[in-house]
Order: C-alpha cells, then structure tokens, then sequence
C-alpha cells in the first residue's frame, strides 16, 4: 500500500508538469486550431533560462520562474508573429509542417555551442532537499513546490480565462473569431496573448523539471511535449480542464506502468491509453464534439 | 451629411462578382431596408459595411470617414454593430458573459452596467437566463441576445442580417415591432431581410437587390404599392 501511495505521489509530481505543458497546447489549438509542435521546446527553453538563473546568476526562486515565464512569453509571440501568423489563412498542413519545423530549429539551434551546447547539463537544486516521511511515504519538498506552484497557475488561468476582459475575448475568438471581431476584439492581439499564456507556463513546467529531473538537454522538450500533447488530446483538445485532467491520467498510468510493469514500458503507455481514448471516444474525455464552421 | 454612405463599391469572391457598383445611404435615425432574392447581395453588403470584406473599389463612408483599410476590430469601434446571420451567439459562453462581449469597446463599467440593465428591461427573458449558457436558449431568445449584445456596444448604426431567419410568424411580429422600437430610441438601423413585407412595413426606406446590383429604391411606403415589387417580392400574384 506504501509502495502504491508512493507511485501516486510520484505520478502526480510528473502529471503537474505535464499539464502546465498542455495547457498551452490545448489553448493555443482551442484558438487557431493549430497543434503548435514547438511548445514542447519552449518549455525546454524555459528549463534553460532556469538553469542560467540558478547556476550562474544564483536568483532567488521567484526570480528564476519570472525569468523563465517572462522569456517563454515573447519567444511563442515571436514564434506566432514570424512563423504562424504569415500562414494564417493558408491550409492548415502548411502550419503543421511549419510548426515541427520551429521545433527542430530551437533543438539543434539552441544545441550549437554557442547558445545552450549539444550535451547534459545538470540542473543544481536551487534549494536544499528537505524529505518527510510520512507513514512510510516520502515527499519531498520539491514535490511540494511542484504542488503549489502548479495549483496556483492554474488558479491564475482559470481567473484570467473566466473573470477578465482579456479571457472573455479568448473564449469568444475560440469559438467564433469573425464574430468576435465584430465585437471590436482584435483577434491578432487575442492570439498573441494566448501563445504567450502557454508559453509562461511551459516556461513554469521547464524549471519545475529541471527543479524535479536535474538534467537538461536541448532536445529535453520533445518527450514531454508529446506526452503533453497526447494528455490534452485524452482530455479534449481546446477544453482546459480536460488538460488537466489528461496530463495527471498520463502521469499516474506512465508512473504505474514503470512501477508495477516495467520501465521500459513507460514512454508506451501514453500512446496505448491516446489510442484507446481515440477509439472509444475521439473527442476525448471532456471534449464537445463541434461542427468546424466554415 | 448622411451617417453611413456606399459609394459604388464593387465586391469579389475571388473572382466572382457578388456585389456591382453598389451605392446606397442610411441617414441618422433611419431604418433603411435591403430586399432581394437569395443570393442577391444582402448579406454581402453588410459584411463590406462592417469589415469582414474588403470591396475592390469604391468607398464606404461612416459619418464622413473613409473606412477603405480600417480593420475589422476598429470598424466595430467606430460604432458599426452587425447583428449577423445566424446570431453569431458565443454559445459557449454565459448569456451574461455574449453581454459583456457586446460591451468589449467600452471601458466604464458604470456605464456597461447601464446598458446591460437597458437590455434586460427590453428582454426580461435575457435577464432570468443571465448566467445560463447562451447555447441553451431557444432561437427567439438568441436573436434577442444578439441584438442587445450589439446594443449594449452603444453603435451608431445597428446592420440586422435576416433577424427573422428561422422564427415562428408570432416571434418575427414582435421581432419587428422591437426594431422600431430601438430605432424610435435613437438607434440607426440598416435592416437585410427576405420577409420583404415585414422589412417594408418598419422601414423608412428602402432598396432592392438583384444578382449584385441596385435595381429600385425608394420610400418604403412607395415601394409597398410599386406593382413590381408586389409580383416579385410580395407575392402578390395578381399584381
């Protein structure tokens, strides 16, 4: 029972990370409906800023998230502004392809030795590591500030999506962008907003895993991008607890999975449980089916 | 000087012409209909008026401004309100909230609150499903909705895109008899409609449409007696 309690414990601290990761996913997709590939290296890119900020300027914690948060923020709206918003109104596979290949310029750019270099850095814990043991379960401290930090973001999100004018005019783009420029709503700036309110928590996710799996790397971003992506399909794309949820289903069942059956399996799960989902319920978990307007 | 005036606007889909050198205007505290078949032009005209297409020459002027290369957004804040085909309710969103969406230009709350309430004493209906998902309402309780989401906007001129569409003949009566009463509390109206009778018993005046292009105008009351308005869009058989 220990050993379970302790999986779940562990399970939750990845599936946190996660969900700030697909949260931009699934709001980015809710708005221009585009699965935005690069997200899963801003988020790396956000480790890094994460790294410099403890490493070698030693900035006390909150600084090192505001540094991360801050930088993620205007990469996605350069990204969105030079890369995305060009294609626009062009087919929908031209920006696909154009966001894998976003993605792969931030891995192998950011790989040169001139920006982050090509190897594992490790990530130095920023604070000392404090381990309670409770009935035979540990938690760490880490664990906690993964806890606390995640919860308040998404109390952040969830008012700035549902009780400012800025979150009104997100809603009302995603669902229906002419009508609400009608409404006065400049959909660009709205869209702009939105890759960077993903990208800030991406850039959240990036330290709390270097924080948690002290080691980065360059191409760091695309596992959990894709773990990320597929928890916001299994939850509903465009549906923000449904991100939540998928992310925290994720981290239990890859956690579980490598408890009871084996590591190697790990990285398998996610896909077994999207394919499933897929099968039994394409729109996901919370998803709304809904007719594509033209 | 005329509030909103269309000088020969020519209008393409890609590289069909949907509107031909189309001119028309809507006086301050008018309600000036636009009548003609489907697929005459209506609806058309009123997204080059509001923005969403951009007519490949002539001019549309608001209040003597020239809106040729103002976007979409700044249009809307420039007090045109479309009130479109179909609603365009967010229905994913709270009655309240498609409300405040209206209101998204204006900035005293103070004054936000006042139009809401303004809309809610027009339509005490609105006001009892405030906080129920605009998707949940009947479609006569979303035309309502969509016309008080463009009204708390406080627009110079209001475009109604066939606000009957799809309502039962007691709902389209009151409907019009709503549009007169905003139109009589200041509120400029430029009014697309296939009920043709009902668009010309509100209106003032009124223009007629065909395959793009303006084929007869007038005073709506004239245009009600013009025998070949009653043949084609009366159906009036004997006339």
């Amino acid at each position: 029972m220990e050993y379970f309690l302790q999986q779940v414990i562990n399970g939750l601290q990845i599936g946190f990370v996660y969900a700030l990761i697909a949260l931009g996913y699934t709001m980015v997709y809710g708005i221009v409906r585009l699965i935005n590939f690069a997200h899963g290296d801003v988020f790396m890119i956000g480790a890094f800023i994460g790294l410099y900020a403890v490493e070698r300027y030693q900035w006390p914690l909150t600084a090192v998230f505001v540094s991360a948060v801050v930088g993620c923020t205007i990469l996605a709206v350069l990204i969105e502004q030079l890369a995305y918003r060009p294609l626009r109104h062009a087919p929908k596979i031209a920006s696909l392809i154009t966001a894998i290949g976003v993605s792969l310029f931030l891995e192998y750019f950011t790989s040169l030795r001139q920006v982050f270099g090509p190897h594992f850095y490790s990530f130095p814990r920023p604070f000392p590591v404090v381990r309670w043991n409770w009935h035979g379960i540990l938690v760490t401290n880490i664990q906690a500030v993964i806890f606390f930090v995640t919860v308040f973001c998404l109390l952040l999100l969830q008012f700035i999506v549902f009780r400012t004018k800025m979150g009104r005019a997100m809603r009302a783009v995603s669902f229906d962008y002419v009508t609400a420029g009608l409404m006065g709503v400049n959909v660009n700036v709205v869209i702009s907003f939105t890759f960077g309110l993903g990208a800030a928590l991406a850039g959240v996710g990036g330290v709390l895993y270097g924080i948690a799996y002290p080691q980065v790397n360059t191409f760091m971003g695309f596992m959990p991008g894709l773990k990320a992506f597929t928890a916001a399909v299994l939850g509903g794309i465009g549906n923000i607890p449904g991100a939540v949820l998928g992310a925290l289903i994720m981290g239990q069942s890859e956690t579980m999975v490598s408890a009871y059956v084996s590591s190697a399996y790990r990285d398998g799960i996610a896909f077994v449980i999207l394919i499933l989902v897929l099968l039994w319920k394409p729109t996901g978990i919370l998803g709304t089916p809904r007719t594509e307007k033209v | 000087m005329m509030l909103l005036s269309v000088e020969h606007i020519n209008v393409f889909y890609d590289n069909i012409r949907a509107l031909h050198d189309v001119s028309f205007t809507v006086g301050k505290g008018e309600i000036v209909s636009l009548i003609g078949a489907n697929g005459a032009g209506k609806s058309t005209i009123l997204k080059a008026v509001s923005g969403i297409l951009k007519p490949r020459s002539g001019r549309i002027l608001l209040a003597g401004k020239d809106l040729g290369g103002v976007p979409q957004h700044r249009i809307a804040r420039m007090g045109v309100s479309l009130v479109p085909e179909g609603r365009g309710i967010f229905a994913n969103m709270t009655v309240r909230d498609n409300l405040e969406m209206g209101a998204f230009t204006r900035n005293s709350r103070e004054e936000i609150e006042k139009s809401v309430a303004e809309v809610f004493a027009l339509f005490p209906q609105l006001r009892e499903r405030a906080s129920q998902s605009a998707g949940t309402l009947s479609g006569g309780e979303q035309q309502m909705l969509a016309i008080g989401r463009a009204m708390v906007a406080k627009p110079a001129v209001v475009l109604l895109d066939e606000p009957s569409m799809g309502l039962s003949p007691l709902l389209v009566r009151d409907l019009f008899f709503l549009i007169r009463e905003i139109n009589q509390a200041g509120t400029t109206i430029l009014l697309v409609e296939q009920n043709a009778f009902m668009a010309l018993s509100v209106a003032h005046r009124a223009y007629v449409l065909e395959t793009g292009a303006i084929v007869l105008s007038g005073n709506a009351s004239d245009l009600r007696s013009d025998p070949k308005v009653r043949a084609a869009y009366l159906g009036d058989v004997a006339g």
